[in-house]
C-alpha cells in the first residue's frame, strides 16, 4: 500500500502519502472498483458553501461525485479506486477554507431505528386520517347501517396500523413489565388496547359509540414525539462520534525485510518497528530508536510548549510529532496504551456520577399509577352507582383514554428537538435530552486551560518590538515548520514583506531550531543557546525568550510567546457569571501561564492539576451542593468531563473528550458555552411550562370522563387541541437572539485563519 | 347510500397512494438533508437530472 521508495528519508512528500493512505484506509468500497469517503466539514453552513465545497472535490480527479449533506454538515465523496492513491479532499478543502474531518464510517452504524419509526408514523398518520374522515361521517349523523358499515371499515383499518405502529409500545411496555417495572409505554399500551377492544366489541354489537379513531390518532401522536426524541439523540451522536480521529488510524511500519507498509494501529504489536514522519501522531506507546524531533503532548497534558525528543524517549500514543522523522519501537499494544488507562479513570468517574433521572421518566413514575387508579375508581363507582358493568367499563376506557399521555409524551422532546435544532445552528451538538436537562441545573462552570479557552497553539507576544525586516525573515523561515512557535510566527509576518525561501536553503534541527541560508548569510531562528554562536554575550534580551533570531552568530531579534485566547473567551466568562455562575479555571500547565489567562477573563484558578485532581475538584464542587459544568478538551480532561454533571468539549478535543463530554461545539468562538447554557435554561423553562399544560388539560378532562360525558367525539377534539398547545408552545424555543446573525456570517471566517493555516 | 360503495374505496385508495408516496420518498433518501434541499433550489447550474441511485441511501 505503500508508495515510498525503500531506503528513501521520510520527507513532506511521505507525509502526503501516509495522510493519503489514512483516507484509504478510512473509505469502503460501494461496488465496481469506486470508493466512497466521508468527510466531516462543520464549516459548510449556506447554499453558497455547498455549491463551493461540491466544484472544488468534483473537479479533483478521479472522483465521480461529491454531495454535501448540509444537515449533517459532511461531504460524500465516490472516486475511483483503482488509481494509485485517492485525490488530495482534505487539503483542497483546506485550501478553500474549510476544515475537514475523515468522517468514520465504520463507527456509524445504519440507522434503522430512525426508519422504522418513519414507517410506523407514516402507517398511523395513513390510519388516523382515514379513521378520522369515517368517524367524521358518524359524527354528523349517520344512520345505523352507515355508521355499522364505517365501524367496521375503520376497525379493518386500525388492526393492522396498531400491529404494526404499536410494536414500538408494546415492546417497550412489555420489557418494563417483565421487570415489575412501569414506564410511560405501559398506560399508553393499555390504553390504546383497551380502546381498541372495547371499539370492537362496541362494533359487534351495533354500538353507537367507538374509539377506533382515538386510539390509531394517539399512536400518531405519540409517535411524532418518539421520532424527534430519536431524531435528535441518533443525529447529534453519529455526528460526534464521526469528527476527526486525533489518535492514529494507522502506522508506517517498517518490516524485518526492510519493506514498508501501512498497516491500521490495532495490528501493531509490541516491538513492531514504526516509521513516524513529522506531523504524525505517535499511534501506540512507543520508544525512541533514533532520529530527533520535538514531541506536542497539549493533548494528554495541557502543556502547550513541545519537549524534545531523542533516541531513548517514551512516547505516549496520541502524542503528535512535530519537526523530525523518528523511528519507533511499540511498547504496548493500542489497548494497553496510555488512552486505556484514561478509559479506566473515566469509566470510575462515570460510575460515581449519581444516575440522573429524566425528567420525563420522572413523571411517567407518577403518571401510570394515578391513570390507572383513576380508571380504576371510575369502574367501581359506576359500578355500585348503576349496577350495568358495560356502561361502567365504557366510562372507565373513555378516562384511560382522555388522560393517555398524549401532550405529556410530547411535552418532553418537543422541546428538545427545538432546543437541540437552536444549538445547532450556533454549531453546538447535544448528544442527549437528559444532557439539556442536566445542563440547566448547572451552577457552576471549570474551565480547562490549553485548547479550551485557549486554542491550544501559541501566537506571538511581542510583535511590535521587532524590527519589521527580521520579522519578515522569521516568519519566512518559520513557514517552513510545523513547531507550533513556527506556526505562529508564520502568521504574524506581514504578507506583503516576506521574502519567499526555497525549501532546498532551509533545514530543521529537531530539538534546536530551523538554519536557512540567505545570500552570504546563515540565520538560524530557535533555541537561544543554539543559534547565538558560542562567543557572543548572552544579551538580557533573550532571557525569557522562547525563540530568537541570529544571523552569523549575532543576535537579530528575540520572539516571545503565549497561547492564544479563544475568541470571545473573556466576554463569555463574563456572561457566564452575569448569569449567576461561577467560574474558574483547572489546567495541568505550569502556574504562572494559568495565572496570566485566568487573570486575563478574571477567574480564580489552579495549576499543575493531574487528571486525578481534576476529577476530584469536580467531585469536591458538586459535593458542595453545586452542579458543575466542565468544559475541556485533553485526555486529561475526560475523566473530570465523565464525572461533572453536564460537559462540554470543543471539535478540536481528543476522541475520548468528545465521547465523555454532552455537547460539543465546532466553532472557535467561546460563547458557545453562555450559549448552549441560556438555550438549555429556556428549554427547561417550556418543558415545565408543557408540562403545566398537560397536567391542567388532564385537570379539567379527568373530571368530564370520570362523570361519562366523554364520547368519541369529545376524545378525539380534546387530545387533538391538547397536543397542538403543547407543540406550539414549543416552537417559542429561541436562543440568545441577539448577535445571531453576526456570529453564522462570522463564524468560518473566524475559524479559517486558525485551522487554514495549519495544512 | 350506495355512493359509498365507490367513495370510500376511492378515499382510502388515496390514502394509500400517499402513504406509498411517502415511502418511496424515504427509501429514496429524499429526507436524508432536509436543510441542504432547501437551499440548493438556490443553486443555478445544479440543475441536470439526478443519475439513479446518485444519493447513498444511508446518511
Amino acid at each position: 500500500m505503500s508508495c515510498c521508495a525503500p531506503g528513501a528519508e521520510m520527507t513532506n512528500g511521505d507525509v502526503a502519502a501516509s495522510r493519503a493512505d489514512e483516507v484509504l484506509l478510512a473509505s469502503r468500497i460501494v461496488g465496481d472498483g469506486i470508493r466512497q469517503t466521508d468527510l466531516s466539514v462543520p464549516g459548510i453552513h449556506c447554499g453558497g458553501c455547498i455549491q463551493k465545497v461540491e466544484t472544488a472535490l468534483g473537479a479533483l480527479p478521479g472522483v465521480e461525485t461529491a454531495r454535501v449533506n448540509l444537515s449533517s454538515k459532511r461531504a460524500t465523496i465516490r472516486w475511483d479506486g483503482h488509481q494509485a492513491s485517492p485525490p488530495p479532499f482534505i487539503e483542497t478543502l483546506r485550501g478553500i477554507g474549510y476544515d475537514a474531518h475523515l468522517y468514520d464510517v465504520t463507527a456509524d452504524s445504519k440507522d434503522t431505528t430512525l426508519a422504522g419509526l418513519l414507517r410506523a408514523l407514516a402507517v398511523a398518520g395513513f390510519a388516523a386520517s382515514n379513521i378520522m374522515l369515517l368517524s367524521v361521517s358518524v359524527w354528523a349523523g349517520a344512520d345505523a347501517g352507515t355508521r355499522d358499515l364505517f365501524h367496521w371499515i375503520s376497525a379493518l383499518i386500525a388492526l393492522p396500523a396498531l400491529a404494526y405502529s404499536g410494536r414500538v409500545f408494546f415492546r417497550s411496555a412489555w420489557r418494563a413489565l417483565r421487570h415489575g417495572q412501569t414506564n410511560m409505554d405501559v398506560p399508553i399500551s393499555i390504553g390504546v388496547l383497551l380502546a381498541f377492544g372495547l371499539s370492537l366489541y362496541e362494533t359487534f354489537h351495533h354500538g353507537a359509540h367507538a374509539y377506533f379513531d382515538a386510539s390509531v390518532t394517539l399512536l400518531f401522536f405519540l409517535l411524532i414525539g418518539r421520532t424527534l426524541d430519536h431524531l435528535m439523540r441518533e443525529r447529534a451522536r453519529t455526528t460526534v462520534k464521526g469528527l476527526a480521529r486525533l489518535a492514529a488510524r494507522g502506522a508506517l511500519v517498517l518490516q524485518h525485510d526492510g519493506t514498508r507498509v501501512y498497516l491500521p494501529v490495532n495490528e501493531i504489536g509490541v516491538g513492531t518497528t514504526v516509521l513516524l514522519a513529522a506531523g504524525e501522531r505517535v499511534p501506540v506507546d512507543a520508544r525512541v530508536v533514533s532520529g530527533q524531533s520535538d514531541i506536542d503532548r497539549s493533548l494528554l497534558t495541557g502543556e502547550s510548549i513541545p519537549v524534545p525528543a531523542i533516541e531513548g524517549t517514551l512516547l505516549q500514543a496520541g502524542t503528535l510529532n512535530l519537526t523530525g522523522p523518528l523511528t519507533i519501537v511499540a511498547t504496548a499494544v493500542a489497548e494497553d496504551s496510555f488512552l486505556a488507562e484514561m478509559m479506566r479513570l473515566i469509566e470510575a468517574a462515570e460510575s460515581s456520577r449519581s444516575h440522573y433521572r429524566r425528567i420525563a421518566d420522572r413523571a411517567a413514575r407518577l403518571y401510570a399509577p394515578a391513570v390507572h387508579t383513576t380508571a380504576l375508581l371510575t369502574f367501581f363507582g359506576w359500578m355500585i352507582a348503576t349496577g350495568d358493568a358495560h356502561r361502567a367499563i365504557t366510562i372507565a376506557i373513555a378516562v384511560l383514554i382522555v388522560t393517555c399521555p398524549c401532550a405529556l409524551g410530547l411535552a418532553v422532546p418537543m422541546v428538545q428537538v427545538m432546543a437541540a435544532r437552536r444549538l445547532f445552528e450556533r454549531g453546538i451538538l447535544l448528544k442527549d435530552g437528559g444532557a439539556l436537562e442536566r445542563l440547566a441545573e448547572i451552577d457552576a462552570v471549570v474551565f480547562d486551560k490549553t485548547g479550551t479557552l485557549t486554542l491550544g497553539q501559541p501566537q506571538l507576544l511581542n510583535a511590535a518590538a521587532i524590527d519589521p525586516a527580521a520579522m519578515g525573515i522569521a516568519s519566512a523561515i518559520a513557514a517552513h515548520s510545523r513547531h507550533p512557535y513556527s506556526r505562529a510566527l508564520a502568521i504574524a509576518g506581514h504578507p506583503g514583506a516576506v521574502p519567499q525561501l526555497a525549501s532546498a536553503d532551509v533545514f530543521e534541527h529537531p530539538g534546536s531550531g530551523m538554519e536557512a541560508r540567505i545570500g552570504p548569510h546563515r540565520y538560524r531562528l530557535g533555541r537561544a543557546a543554539w543559534a547565538l554562536a558560542a562567543s557572543a554575550p548572552v544579551a538580557i534580551e533573550t532571557e525569557g525568550a522562547s525563540a530568537i533570531l541570529a544571523r552569523d552568530g549575532e543576535l537579530l531579534a528575540s520572539f516571545r510567546f503565549e497561547d492564544r485566547l479563544r475568541a470571545d473567551a473573556a466576554a463569555a466568562v463574563n456572561e457566564l457569571r452575569g448569569n449567576g455562575l461561577a467560574v474558574e479555571v483547572l489546567s495541568g500547565d505550569r502556574g504562572e501561564t494559568v495565572q496570566r489567562i485566568a487573570e486575563a477573563i478574571g477567574a480564580r484558578h489552579s495549576a499543575n492539576v493531574l487528571p486525578a485532581g481534576k476529577v476530584a475538584r469536580v467531585a469536591e464542587i458538586e459535593a458542595s451542593g453545586h452542579h458543575v459544568l466542565m468544559v475541556g478538551d485533553g485526555l486529561n480532561d475526560a475523566p473530570a468531563l465523565a464525572a461533572a454533571h453536564a460537559s462540554m468539549a470543543p471539535a478540536s478535543a481528543a476522541d475520548i473528550g468528545r465521547n465523555a463530554a454532552d455537547l460539543v461545539f465546532l466553532h472557535e468562538s467561546l460563547a458557545a458555552v453562555p450559549q448552549a447554557v441560556a438555550i438549555a435554561r429556556n428549554a427547561a423553562r417550556l418543558v415545565q411550562q408543557n408540562l403545566a399544560l398537560a397536567v391542567g388539560y388532564n385537570l379539567i378532562a379527568v373530571p368530564i370522563a370520570v362523570l361519562g360525558y366523554v364520547t368519541p367525539l369529545v376524545a378525539a377534539v380534546a387530545m387533538s387541541s391538547s397536543s397542538v398547545i403543547v407543540i406550539a408552545n414549543a416552537l417559542r424555543l429561541r436562543g440568545a437572539k441577539r448577535k445571531r446573525r453576526a456570529r453564522r456570517i462570522f463564524a468560518p471566517l473566524v475559524a479559517r485563519p486558525v485551522t487554514g493555516r495549519s495544512a | 347510500m350506495t355512493d359509498f360503495l365507490y367513495l370510500v374505496p376511492i378515499a382510502l385508495g388515496l390514502g394509500l397512494a400517499g402513504l406509498a408516496a411517502f415511502m418511496w420518498a424515504l427509501r429514496s433518501g429524499q429526507y436524508d438533508d432536509l436543510d441542504g434541499a432547501a437551499e440548493r433550489i438556490l443553486i443555478d447550474d445544479g440543475d441536470k437530472p439526478l443519475p439513479d441511485k446518485r444519493t447513498p441511501k444511508t446518511p
